[in-house]
């Protein structure tokens, strides 16, 4: 079954994309400035919290997932799992390493 | 209840319906067609997720394990070029955008504008990568290539960064050393990034040819909606390569 | 009460349709730049069986050198490649396309009622990639071989050997994105190409674990993608990313190696289950039991199958740690293929059970699947792994599961859907003898091996101590009659082309859209949009359809 074309009904302005546009621009001021101060151990947690939502306004708006449907989210979202699981489960090994032979 | 037996043995086709000169054979409806091109799409840029995934695995553990080091390698890289760079690619991603709602809106000149705007920008990107590829040639930061340790052990003997980071102190030849596994993770993905945008800047001078004879503006805008995808792709894994390359810790 | 649910349409009267997609069109070209999933799935085969006979001439090698204690028939050197390309060509040439690449791409807009694959160029593109990787590993072995071991453990394979890694590794990239897009296909068209009415769950369950494999393909291969172009670039510029003396851990390529080699088993294995599904139906005139618990297992044994991949690198040098939390969810990965055993199992129970080809192959599949499955939980708790890994117990357990189970699964639909694909029949009792001698040589070939990696006898050596001989002669005796049995379907399916009877459309009763059109198909499938008004398996529908059938030709009259 063919659902409908994720773009047919949706075509996004370009007043979305403007507002978008500066939305990114700001966030790499904000994320170049931020690493010029020191914030400890804040420093990467800021910038991948800042690069995550750049990523995730390019993904609703630029890319249109937000009017699109569910399978469309569905995928990205498994694709993200997966990345994660990637990153996750092997990070597991290499920080219990130094926990010592039990 | 349909007559099966109609399905089963080679009848003589249907007459041939009027359809739009781009619909596939095999598609029930242009509707159809559409989908599932844009979901492949969708199921090809997760795969591309995955792909890039290794790399990044790669890179978390070993900053983990020699931060020091990649807090020196990073000091290499030029911020004004990196972040020059990530505006260049978030500027190509709007005016990408733009061009999609030109195809769905059918301004065939807007369009081409569009496409031909990101091709460029897609170009000053790779020519700002070439000039600090050059740089890092040139300071011998190519990792397998006489690699080089002097701005490591010896700061003030690399003048331009010793001005922007007074403060950085020498590493110890063994952490000094894994500065060429930062560099070996930055030439990776920025290489692997930069092959994709190659490709990508290859497909937009093809669109960009077609979009001015009108294909992408008379109701068929999905190559141009896909291509999109890539592109704003493309800029995600850019923008968080900008974060974890070039800002690892530049305060004082 | 016949003993055969066979029915073949009057030989005499009988003709292969004239309009089919063989001989739709003619000329080289016309194969070389098909855009009919037909045609690619036989161009697959093809290409697969003349890589299958090339990897199972390297098995022959190694179980003529295993004869004797001594390394004596090869240089120790050669043996190692020998044991590498054999299992790079069986598993990146063989195994991992079989199914999906042949019955898959055969079968798969025919069940749900499309009449082709969304994506026909990829798909042309998917062989040719497919091709491209496996001339390349020919070349490789032409040029010396390569000698690490299909996992290309580093530093081992980046560091310490001079053989053709690079080549290896770029023949392994490029089979990778062959499978990618084959996946990215399926999904595409199941999700967006299914006729009217034909819901997810009254899909055939051979589409479902195309489905679950697929997920696998697209999301795991580009992890051993990576891993590859890590190799190539470590071995040719020295980026020290697996170079301890540079930094880089070893451990790193395994860990994103196995990320995507266990689910490839699951890539493997699913499929073959896929067709068991139907087989196991069709041979027990019953609906799979529990449909749509096995729907989910599959799906179950895609996802759970991405979070098991360390238990292949216990002894390797991760944490205990990580031991446990990967062996804790090894066991949880078992559940969804055992329960899909019992499935079939109950599937059985009641059945009106005949004994056809297929079914002899799926009856070996069903137990030595289930004892290969149950070795793998021996092997997924870290103690006893500690001591059966890289023994002999590990090689008989992939082998049951693998060849006991795969290709058996993978015979049993070539068998079962040849007279679909080429309009005739195979010689029943010559199929049969060939079905029971490859259980009986796969049998004698893997089982002594069991007891072999208890006993301690280590993989990958050309030499062990005299103690083992005697199984080891046993394990060799049992590959020559194993290949045998592989050689007689080759013989009698090629012979069959000409001379086999003529099938008819539906020659097993079987359900599924696919038995409802010519055999051999047209082009375009169904010259007709079918609808799906019924459910999977619905052997009562079969009934009602024959029964119309006659009525209408009583009535005629």
């Amino acid at each position: 079954m063919s659902g409908h074309n994720q773009l047919a009904h949706h075509i996004v302005g370009p007043r979305v994309y403007v507002v978008i546009l500066f939305a990114l621009l700001l966030g790499t001021g904000l994320t170049v400035w931020a690493s010029f101060v020191d914030l400890g151990v804040w420093n990467p947690v800021i910038a991948l919290a800042i690069a995550t939502t750049k990523a995730v306004l390019v993904v609703l708006y630029f890319m249109h997932v937000r009017y699109s449907s569910k399978l469309t989210m569905l995928t990205v979202g498994a694709g993200i799992f997966m990345f994660l699981t990637l990153i996750s489960l092997t990070l597991a090994d290499y920080i219990s390493r130094a926990w010592g032979n039990w | 209840m349909p007559d099966n037996s109609a399905i089963a043995h080679g009848e003589p086709e249907p007459a041939h319906q009027e359809h739009p000169p781009y619909l596939r054979h095999h598609f029930e409806s242009a509707e159809q067609q559409a989908d599932a091109a844009g979901f492949a799409m969708w199921v090809f840029l997760i795969q591309e997720v995955m792909f890039f995934g290794g790399l990044f695995t790669a890179y978390l553990i070993y900053r983990n394990w020699y931060y020091p080091a990649f807090v020196a390698g990073s000091h290499q890289l030029n911020v004004y070029w990196g972040t020059l760079n990530t505006l260049v690619l978030i500027v190509s991603s709007f005016t990408m955008a733009m061009g999609v709602w030109c195809a769905q809106t059918r301004r065939r000149g807007g369009l081409v504008l569009c496409l031909t705007l990101t091709f460029l920008l897609g170009l000053g990107f790779l020519g700002i990568k070439t000039i600090e590829y050059r740089e890092k040639i040139e300071k011998h930061h190519v990792p397998g290539f006489h690699y080089s340790l002097q701005s490591f052990v010896d700061p003030q003997s690399d003048s331009e960064v010793h001005e922007w980071y007074p403060d950085d102190k020498p590493l110890s030849p063994d952490m000094a050393r894994h500065t060429e596994l930062y560099f070996s993770l930055y030439f990776l993905m920025t290489g692997m990034h930069a092959l994709h945008m190659i490709v990508g800047i290859g497909i937009l001078a093809f669109m960009i040819l077609r979009a001015r004879a009108g294909a992408y503006t008379s109701g068929h805008a999905t190559y141009v909606l896909n291509f999109g995808l890539y592109w704003h792709f493309i800029d995600i894994v850019w923008i968080y390569l900008f974060a974890l390359l070039y800002l690892i810790s530049r305060h004082a | 009460m016949s003993d055969t649910i066979v029915s073949l349409p009057d030989q005499s009267t009988a003709r292969i349709p004239k309009v089919n997609y063989l001989t739709k069109e003619n000329g080289i070209l016309s194969w070389l730049l098909t855009g009919d999933h037909k045609r690619i799935a036989i161009l697959y085969l093809i290409s697969l069986s003349f890589f299958f006979f090339i990897g199972g001439a390297l098995a022959g090698l190694i179980r003529l050198e295993l004869l004797t204690p001594q390394a004596d028939l090869m240089a120790t050197d050669t043996y190692n490649k020998v044991f590498t390309m054999h299992g790079v060509i069986m598993i990146f040439f063989f195994l991992v396309p079989s199914v999906p690449a042949t019955l898959g791409n055969f079968l798969i807009p025919m069940m749900i009622g499309a009449k082709d694959l969304a994506l026909p160029k990829i798909n042309l593109l998917s062989w040719y990639l497919y091709m491209a990787g496996g001339i390349l590993a020919i070349y490789t072995m032409a040029t010396g071989g390569v000698d690490t071991g299909w996992t290309f453990t580093t530093p081992l394979s980046t560091h310490y050997v001079n053989t053709n890694v690079v080549t290896t590794g770029l023949a392994a990239f490029i089979a990778g994105f062959s499978s990618i897009l084959t996946g990215l296909n399926f999904i595409v068209t199941i999700h967006k190409m299914r006729a009217p009415g034909l819901t997810w769950f009254r899909l055939p369950l051979f589409v479902w674990a195309h489905y679950a494999a697929s997920l696998l393909m697209v999301l795991a291969t580009p992890v051993v993608a990576i891993s590859m172009v890590l190799i190539i670039l470590e071995r040719t510029t020295g980026i020290g990313i697996f170079d301890p003396t540079k930094g880089g851990d070893p451990l790193l390529f395994q860990h994103l190696f196995w990320f995507y080699s266990h689910p490839a088993v699951y890539i493997m294995i699913l499929p073959g289950m896929g067709v068991i599904s139907e087989t196991i139906s069709t041979f027990s005139r019953k609906r799979v039991f529990g449909y749509t618990a096995v729907a989910f297992s599959s799906v179950a044994i895609a996802i759970f199958g991405f979070f098991v991949w360390a238990h292949h690198m216990f002894i390797m040098g991760i944490s205990n740690y990580a031991v446990l939390v990967f062996s804790l969810l090894t066991m949880l990965v078992a559940v969804p293929s055992a329960i899909k055993i019992f499935n079939w199992t109950f599937t059985l129970y009641k059945g009106s059970i005949t004994f056809e080809t297929p079914m002899l192959y799926t009856f070996g599949f069903m137990g030595l699947f289930t004892i290969g499955g149950l070795t793998g939980v021996f092997l997924g708790t870290s103690g006893t792994d500690i001591h059966l890994t890289e023994t002999y117990f590990i090689v008989a357990h992939f082998h049951f599961v693998m060849v006991g189970g795969m290709l058996m699964a993978f015979l049993a639909g070539i068998h079962f859907w040849w007279p679909k694909m080429t309009g005739r029949m195979y010689p029943e009792k010559i199929s049969q003898l060939a079905a029971v001698v490859t259980f009986i040589g796969f049998v004698f070939t893997f089982f002594p091996q069991f007891i072999l990696g208890v006993l301690g006898m280590p993989r990958r050596y050309a030499s062990y101590p005299p103690e083992f001989q005697v199984l080891n002669v046993f394990s060799t005796a049992g590959a020559t009659i194993l290949g045998v049995g592989y050689l007689l379907p080759v013989l009698y399916l090629v012979w069959s082309l000409k001379y086999g009877a003529i099938a008819g459309d539906n020659p097993w009763q079987a359900t599924g859209l696919e038995w409802q059109t010519q055999s051999p198909p047209l082009t375009e499938n169904f010259a007709v949009m079918p609808v799906m008004d019924h459910e999977a398996y619905d052997y009562e529908w079969l009934e009602a359809q024959k029964q119309k059938r006659q009525k209408e030709v009583t009535s005629a009259g």
